[in-house]
């Protein structure tokens, strides 16, 4: 009937335009998505007939669309669990990309000084027993800082979100308290209710549209929109501030014992000056990709990512992956199989 | 007068074919409308089966949402939909049906069509463009002085207390009782306008106002006409998904108050849909859709209905 | 009842002056939301939005180029889709009366007017996402296309319906078989009223988002073909107006210009042709 012949005329001008360039479509997270953004576009003017469309929509979206094979490959800032592996036709391989840093972004009106936080204040704020702005506990650590009287607005994220579970995970390890009240994960039950957004973008557009709010967002977003973000005390009991250095520092123990499946949490690590709240990005690769083109164009891409990739990530503040984390990535492309059915 | 003969001749013939053919081929586009229903039916039914054979009837009574742990309950988002959709109605049926009025009873025909052809247009903005409007005016409008207003006078209420964040619930039904609007005043105005001259003309007569006249006539005459509107703008309401998850807030649980954020079942289905893996929760957010596909459809029917018995009853008069 | 003729008098005043207030209130709705975006969009509309692709958050100098061919091509294919079959089943319900099933089609269409766009998303995605396993153009237009098929059906009826009998008489008496009649002398008779109804439909599902979030998605590239996933206009707007940054809200204010104005040149454009002196009633 008329519609099949219209699916029909249509499918063939699709493969028409097939053949002038590939398109390739990953989704998730919304954690690194300036840098991969950044790096699909700068692949595409030096390879125009590769053109990666990333379309975000947060780590539980990349691992579902990736289970549901609708995409290409899959982002995520959780590493996935073993359960969500095993739904998977193809088992997928994590590919760190970057590391990143979960930062405290406020908008308080009249403070303009970076304000710090404790694990203890970050939990109460979170969980809802610190109320008020100007509570003794975060006047105790901000001496000098004038707090307005008013409720903290904690803003979280709506969808099931690896930025989520990156700042659960740190806090489920400084207290005891929220690991057993809350836990680590994409989602939780936030005790302290509060306003929720879409994404990193999401959170961070309600943060700075919403006076006296308090969200967690990755640094480039809070730097990119001028917001203010605080400084966090780590376990050696130093005031970080968020940056790439500090993430870079976090990532060091883990760089050498680096797991061979690359999945691994890098909260709360040792180090001076380690920022407590940073994390690896993984890119979600299947192991096995059947069709040829996409998977050789794959292949190149993640080549490209851990050479030329990793020096566009200090302009927009991702700390780039240590060396020996380079050197086990680039064994782990060859376990990609592409092609053949 | 010769006696017509009937000569098939092969033009002839070929019109009968014709006939024929075209008559099947329209049939089959107009039956083609019917499959499109069973279709949807179909795999609203078929895909929530996961989620409504585990869950079962309690999914529409709980509300804890949590889909990392698979516990899916599906109230709050029933509970905000209908909170919302009311709140519109509590807004734009008062001002709808009284701009009805004043369109059919008061402004001379010629200025009512032109007022009445501007309102139409507002029912053709798409709804992600009230959602971009409502972000950047209506949301700090709401935060910065309605809600604190309403805190200060009406905050004795649990409904109007707490943070005023400027997204949330009661946002989301105003943004919505502007888009509901047009429904409501076109309908009513075609409704009233059907009322026969001569119940105007007798209530007049018999020394009423013409506000009474419109009011304890008129009104009364096209009442099903006009609750056909406000159903109308109710299913809308009901299905509306940009505008009111670009300024609900998107929370997962139930407030008292309605400064607070909320949620409905278009506006989770369009936020979590992406990001649903598994059967259960792709089912429960599509069991959700079969909900509100229901409901809409109980909403357009009885509507439907009730605007062609007040048509019908108006065309009656001689 | 026995209260006073001034008291009735001040209700009347009253009351009828609130309904002109009332409609005073809803009328300056479109005019607010009109100016807001004339000044806003006005000011953020540049030839880079029309020409340029988008670019990664922080960068200046993006446009959505390829949302506005996307959205092109989808309500291309979903027209191309949709009308064919809303424009002869409205001929059907027309021109050829079986009472049962004509008055179910007609139930059926007004319903399916009803259903919310998102639901219609979830049916799309389901019928055309899931079995090619990618977001695509096509999913997009046929969702679209199952919106856009009762507004044509509904208005192409609605059209034929009031072409004259006497024309139908006319054209058999001089021995045109029926369908030779419905295609030269009812079509074009009633052609004015569904030509409308068509811009009027495609009006409508130019501006849906919903449908689009999980079937045409989105894509920062060009798309190529109608079998990948396509930025729309307004999928773009929802994602930069929910955006944090200020560049991506000035775009958002353009594209929500550019798609005001075309829905609603679109909408006036079809009614003046119309030309009527009651309103259109909505199908």
């Amino acid at each position: 009937m008329k519609k099949s012949l219209l699916t029909l005329s249509a499918l063939l001008l699709a493969s028409a335009g097939m053949i002038f360039s590939q398109q390739i479509n990953g989704a998730g997270a919304t954690f690194p998505m300036p840098i991969y953004q950044k790096w699909f576009q700068d692949y595409n003017k030096a390879h125009p007939s590769v053109q990666i469309n990333y379309g975000g929509g947060g780590s539980g979206a990349g691992i579902s669309q990736l289970t549901n094979g609708t995409v290409d490959f899959g982002a995520s800032d959780m590493p996935m669990k073993d359960d969500q592996i095993a739904k998977m036709k193809v088992k997928p391989l994590h590919f760190p990309t970057v590391m990143g840093a979960v930062v405290l972004t406020y908008n308080l009106a009249g403070v303009t000084s970076e304000l710090k936080f404790t694990p203890e204040t970050i939990a109460g704020i979170f969980m809802g027993s610190i109320k008020k702005w100007d509570d003794p506990k975060l006047a105790k650590d901000n001496p000098g800082v004038k707090f307005p009287g008013e409720e903290i607005i904690p803003v979280h994220r709506s969808d099931a979100s690896g930025t989520t579970f990156v700042f659960t995970d740190y806090i489920a390890k400084v207290s005891p308290e929220f690991k057993s009240k809350v836990g680590a994960d994409t989602k939780v039950a936030w005790p302290a209710e509060g306003l929720n957004g879409q994404g990193n973008p999401g959170v961070a557009g309600l943060v700075k549209q919403t006076p006296n709010s308090i969200g967690y967002v990755e640094l480039i977003y809070a730097i990119q929109n001028k917001m203010s973000y605080g400084h966090v005390k780590n376990s050696a009991g130093t005031w970080v501030k968020p940056s790439l250095e500090s993430v870079t520092e976090a990532a060091s123990g883990a760089a050498k014992n680096m797991p061979a499946d690359f999945r691994v949490s890098i909260t709360n690590a040792p180090g001076k000056n380690a920022y407590p709240i940073s994390s690896f990005t993984w890119l979600l690769i299947p192991s096995q990709i059947e069709d040829g083109a996409k998977g050789k164009i794959i292949v190149e891409f993640l080549k490209w990512m851990l050479a030329d990739g990793q020096k566009e990530t200090t302009a927009l503040a991702y700390a780039p992956l240590p060396k020996e984390v380079v050197a086990k990535e680039e064994k782990q492309i060859a376990e990609i199989k592409v092609g053949g059915k | 007068m010769a006696t017509a003969v009937r000569v098939d001749t092969p033009a002839k013939k070929a019109d009968q074919a014709g006939d024929q053919i075209a008559r099947l081929v329209v049939l089959i586009f107009a039956a083609s409308i019917v499959l499109i229903a069973v279709l949807i039916v179909w795999v609203l039914w078929y895909d929530s089966a996961p989620s409504r054979h585990k869950l079962g009837w309690s999914f529409l009574t709980s509300s804890q949402w949590n889909p990392v742990t698979e516990q899916f309950g599906g109230l709050p988002f029933i509970f905000g939909t209908v909170v919302t959709s009311v709140l519109a109605l509590l807004i734009s049926v008062p001002l709808g049906v009284g701009s009805a009025i004043f369109l059919s009873e008061l402004a001379p025909r010629r200025i009512s069509d032109a007022l009445t052809f501007l309102i139409e247009l507002l029912a053709a903005i798409p709804s992600v463009i009230y959602g971009l409007l409502a972000i950047f005016t209506l949301v700090p409008l709401m935060r910065l002085y309605v809600e604190p207003f309403l805190r200060k006078v009406l905050g004795f209420l649990p409904l109007f207390q707490g943070i005023a964040y400027g997204v949330g619930t009661l946002t989301a039904g105003v943004i919505l009782a502007v888009m509901t609007l047009p429904f409501i005043i076109s309908v009513s105005r075609e409704s009233l306008l059907a009322v026969p001259g001569e119940q105007r003309e007798a209530a007049l007569a018999l020394g009423s106002t013409k506000w009474e006249t419109t009011w304890q006539v008129v009104v009364p005459y096209a009442r099903l006409g006009i609750m056909g509107a406000i159903f109308l703008g109710l299913a809308r309401a009901l299905g509306e998904t940009m505008a009111v998850t670009m300024v609900i807030g998107n929370s997962t649980a139930i407030h008292a108050s309605l400064f607070a954020p909320g949620n409905t079942i278009a506006a989770v289905i369009a936020n979590e849909f992406a990001e649903a893996t598994g059967d259960v929760y792709q089912g429960v957010l599509i069991e959700l859709g079969l909900v509100l596909f229901c409901l809409t459809i109980i909403l357009n029917g009885l509507a439907r209905l009730m605007i062609i018995a007040t048509t019908r009853k108006g065309s009656k008069r001689a | 009842m026995n209260r006073s003729l001034a008291w009735r008098k001040t209700v009347n005043a009253v009351m009828l002056g609130l309904t002109g207030v009332f409609t005073v209130i809803t009328v300056s709705a479109l005019f607010v939301i009109l100016g807001y975006l004339l000044f806003n969009g006005g000011k953020s509309l540049d030839w880079n939005f029309f020409t340029k692709l988008p670019l990664s958050p922080g960068e200046l100098g993006g446009g959505m180029a390829n949302a506005i061919k996307g959205s092109a091509e989808i309500i291309g294919l979903a027209a191309l889709i949709g009308i064919p079959v809303g424009f002869l089943a409205g001929v059907y319900l027309s021109e050829y009366e079986s009472r049962a099933f004509a008055s179910l089609v007609r139930y059926v269409a007004d319903l399916l007017n009803g259903v919310p766009s998102i639901v219609i998303g979830i049916v799309a995605w389901t019928l055309v996402v899931v079995p090619t396993r990618t977001f695509s153009a096509l999913a997009g237009a046929v969702a679209l296309a199952i919106m856009l098929i009762p507004i044509v059906t509904r208005q192409t009826e609605q059209f034929l319906r009031e072409v004259p009998n006497s024309l139908r008489e006319a054209s058999l008496a001089l021995g045109a078989h029926k369908w030779r009649m419905i295609a030269t002398v009812v079509v074009p008779a009633g052609s004015k009223g569904i030509l409308t109804g068509m811009i009027l439909g495609i009006a409508r599902i130019a501006g849906e988002t919903a449908p689009l979030l999980f079937t045409a998605f989105n894509n920062q590239f060009w798309s190529h073909g109608l079998t990948q996933p396509t930025a729309t206009l307004p999928v773009q707007i929802y994602i930069r107006a929910t955006s944090p940054y200020e560049d991506w809200h000035r775009q958002a204010w353009a594209a929500g210009l550019v798609l005001i104005g075309l829905v609603l040149l679109a909408n006036i454009l079809a009614r003046l042709v119309l030309a009527r002196g009651i309103s259109v009633p909505r199908s």
